[in-house]
């Protein structure tokens, strides 16, 4: 490359000149003192060293002997909210925009007034468990979130209609969930059973022989065991006793 | 957390008696709180709110829906300043913001009013810039009836706000309107909104707004955990290779200064985010300049070779980043911000301090013993400086290169100078050959990329400057010819105001960095990115009522920045530079910081 500059006959600096002062931090060299390489002059990528290390896709380094995978696994996330117009907008816009996979989401009063607790199931890394806690705990009418702990109480309601050719095995059956029968009518009878997502999924495949004509799910919701609170922090009360947080 | 976290969250608490729950708590910043005076409606007590915040400007556009509001802003002492549209009042006040240090505000009609300012909102947002929004809404009865000029504002704005506030009354409106000010720049800071229906804003009521607080359990701790903080200093102190990565919350939390002061005690060299430029002097030997996408060859080989990255106020976005696989694959990390959500989002934290940056900082100085063994690392860093300077060539045979007009302007401009940007290949060339030493003097749009942001921001920093009695600084906004016609009307507004600013186009009649992004990936094919249909600036700039200016050579150069810049008024430079020139360097999208390509040919 030439070092001859347009600006250079007269004009106050070269372009390579004033590139120098703004790197330096100094005073413009001489025109044609500046030995510093073009772009095209300068080594390329495979002419540099580059280190060996990588990070995975959580940006977490990998180990090179033990590659740290994270799998993701089920978990039940409960928030203790502010009952306020769009709060539940707010969380499920939280989590879509977010790509967070999750199962259900369920909401309802909590013992306080104007308190409620949302309960979300997520199939999830532990990172992205992580993320979605802390990315909720931003959301102004969330007062607490956390993962429930794994031996949680959950239980899901499930509201299932099937067609009525034998109403007397289709009681049979119900009973033996520990269902009940609450609509029968000429062509239907529909069955409420409670449980965990397990011994709901058995039902609903007992039921399947009769014909199910429409299922409603509500979506598991939980409460920790013992002292234990179910939002990290919680404390147990009432209307006139509000629930708060510690931390 | 803070104690205010133990506070109930109840509406309640802010709404019975005017002496909200927080008010008791210790303040943290100087109290420059005024007791609102009387009001006799709503949209009184709106603006009692925000002079008692210490709101001074306001910039917006007038309409059905907010006329209450700025009837009631007729006597007040909060400036407005009119805009030529919503968006423009956004970038302005984010501007403004970013410059004066204290929230923006821009203002705006229900409907069309609320979705223009939406791109401003989202910008706000992506670079963590306080700022509130006032959106005047229908009465509360025609609310859901797709009533005239009636948007779900609250529910658009919900994905790009902080928080989001649809007003409820008359007597709590204008609580509302100072804790959405206030929350905008507590902790980590972001836009708000404010969504005031007609009703709201003209009933009356004569409760006059309480103290402004931000709501309980947004304030967090400044402070690192203390062992933390050991741990992290005992990594720092072990390191061979270590560099800092300041980013823009260094800059929001006006932790400048401890950041130059922890990398100079130890002599740790100093990388910054595009956002973080001016937290730390360029012209400083430690100084590698910004990494990135378009940054420097030597910023990004030492992110690249670090062993101990001390990562403070950034969000480790993609264009800092590159690959996620081969970001200072061997370092451990260390990150200092105020969001525990951003720590180990997108690259994993060894040592997370959950704090302020300028506290944290501090705490870190106190905290390390021994300096790092460096100076073999630094001379390498001096090295990479030395092989990959951010250089141009300069032929006679070819069009001004417009690396050339941005040294022009700031070889004859102070180190105070603001400089405010669009989005594309002018904003690269603009934060690459300008040599920044002060915070606050870089106004960009990094985030969100938003076209058009330069002439509003300027408006904005020239507005603030002004307020804070800093008339003697300039306000240059660099622009690129697509850039400055997405916004060009604010000029007006400029010319209406005698705002003193120059606009430097780089015009180059593409839309540059598409154009460029043509040639090295889709086979040179420029659909869509041909400017040549852009009209004669510097004709309209006089037909504003501005003064206009052409540029073609080199020798026009000095002469017409120095004009531009003795202007009274705003002046708009039309360079007519070369549409051939690339941004260097290069790391592709998703490619390897260390890889970075110095030429075309090297992509």
């Amino acid at each position: 490359m030439s070092d001859d500059t347009a600006a250079s006959d007269g004009g106050p600096h070269t372009g390579r000149d004033e590139a120098s002062a703004a790197a330096d931090g100094g005073s413009p060299v001489a025109p044609g003192a500046d030995s510093r390489p073009l772009p095209g002059e300068q080594p390329g990528p495979n002419e540099r060293d580059h280190p060996e290390g990588r990070r995975n896709l959580e940006g977490i380094r990998i180990d090179p002997v033990v590659e740290a995978e994270h799998e993701s696994h089920r978990a039940v996330i409960s928030a203790l909210v502010e009952d306020e117009p769009g709060v539940l907008a707010r969380v499920s816009g939280l989590v879509s925009r977010r790509q967070f996979n999750i199962e259900s989401l369920t909401v309802g009063p909590t013992t306080v007034d104007g308190h409620s607790r949302i309960t979300m199931v997520v199939e999830e890394t532990d990172p992205g468990i992580d993320q979605i806690e802390k990315q909720m705990s931003k959301l102004k009418p969330v007062i607490s979130v956390g993962e429930v702990a794994g031996d949680a109480v959950t239980s899901e309601l499930v509201l299932l209609k099937v067609e009525a050719d034998d109403p007397a095995a289709v009681h049979a059956v119900a009973e033996m969930y520990d269902g009940r029968t609450v609509d029968a009518g000429p062509e239907t009878i529909t069955v409420e059973l409670t449980g965990d997502k397990a011994s709901i999924d058995n039902a609903i495949g007992a039921f399947d022989r009769f014909g199910i004509v429409e299922i409603a799910r509500t979506g598991p919701t939980a409460l920790a065991r013992g002292n234990t609170p179910t939002a990290p922090g919680e404390k147990p009360g009432t209307a006139a006793e509000p629930t708060t947080h510690d931390d | 957390m803070s104690d205010t976290a133990a506070q109930p969250r109840s509406d309640a608490d802010e709404s019975d008696d005017g002496s909200t729950a927080a008010a008791t708590e210790e303040p943290t910043e100087p109290d420059e709180h005024q007791t609102a005076g009387p009001v006799s409606t709503g949209a009184e007590s709106v603006v009692a709110a925000l002079e008692a915040a210490g709101a001074k400007t306001a910039f917006g556009v007038q309409g059905g829906a907010i006329m209450p509001v700025y009837d009631a802003l007729y006597d007040s002492s909060v400036r407005h300043v009119t805009m030529a549209h919503e968006q423009g009042a956004a970038h302005a006040a984010d501007a403004y913001g970013v410059v004066a240090g204290e929230p923006g505000l821009c203002m705006a009609t229900s409907g069309p009013g609320a979705t223009n300012l939406v791109t401003g909102i989202a910008d706000a947002d992506m670079d963590s810039d306080a700022m509130l929004a006032l959106t005047g809404q229908v009465p509360t009865e025609f609310v859901g009836n797709d009533a005239f000029q009636e948007t779900d504002t609250v529910g658009v704005t919900r994905p790009i706000t902080k928080h989001n506030y649809f007003a409820s009354g008359a007597d709590t409106v204008g609580d509302t309107v100072g804790e959405a000010f206030e929350l905008s720049r507590a902790g980590r800071p972001g836009p708000t909104l404010v969504d005031l229906p007609k009703d709201v804003t003209q009933d009356e009521t004569d409760r006059t707004p309480g103290p402004a607080t931000p709501p309980a359990g947004t304030d967090p701790d400044p402070n690192a955990d203390a062992e933390s903080v050991e741990e992290a200093a005992r990594a720092i102190e072990a390191a061979e290779r270590p560099v800092c990565l300041f980013g823009g919350g260094v800059i929001k939390a006006d932790a400048s200064d401890e950041a130059r002061t922890f990398a100079r005690s130890y002599g740790i060299p100093v990388t910054t985010t595009m956002p973080g430029i001016g937290s730390f002097p360029e012209d400083d030997d430690l100084c590698l300049s910004w990494a990135g996408m378009h940054g420097t060859g030597y910023a990004n080989l030492a992110i690249t070779h670090t062993d101990c990255l001390i990562a403070v106020g950034t969000r480790f976005d993609d264009r800092l980043t590159g690959g996620i696989d081969t970001f200072a694959p061997e370092a451990e990390v260390i990150h200092v911000d105020i969001d525990p959500a951003e720590i180990s989002k997108n690259v994993h934290a060894d040592y997370p301090l959950i704090g302020d940056a300028g506290r944290v900082l501090d705490q870190l100085t106190a905290a390390v013993r021994d300096a790092p063994d460096a100076e073999a690392w630094r001379d390498r860093c001096d090295e990479w400086r030395e092989t990959y300077p951010l250089t141009y060539a300069t032929p006679e045979d070819e069009p001004l290169k417009p690396q050339f007009v941005v040294e022009a302007f700031d070889e004859a401009t102070d180190d105070d100078t603001i400089v405010t940007t669009g989005v594309g290949q002018h904003q690269m060339w603009a934060s690459q050959f300008w040599t920044y030493t002060e915070p606050r003097t870089w106004v960009s749009s990094h985030g969100l990329g938003t076209m058009g942001y330069g002439v509003p921001a300027a408006v904005g920093a020239r507005v603030a400057a002004d307020t804070m009695g800093e008339e003697d600084r300039d306000v240059v906004c660099f622009d690129g010819d697509g850039s400055f016609l997405m916004t060009i009307q604010e000029l007006s507004v400029a010319v209406r105001e005698e705002l003193d600013i120059t606009i430097a186009v780089l015009n180059n009649e593409y839309i540059g960095m598409v154009r460029q992004w043509q040639d090295a990936f889709y086979e040179g094919r420029h659909m869509a990115s041909d400017y040549t249909w852009m009209p004669e600036f510097d004709k309209l700039a006089e037909a504003f009522g501005a003064l206009g200016l052409r540029v073609d050579d080199y020798d026009e150069v000095a002469p017409a920045v120095e004009e531009a810049l003795d202007y009274d008024g705003p002046a708009v430079v039309d360079f007519h530079v070369d549409p051939a020139e690339n941004v260097l360097p290069m790391v592709p999208s998703g490619g390897a910081n260390g890889k970075f390509a110095a030429a075309e040919d090297q992509l």
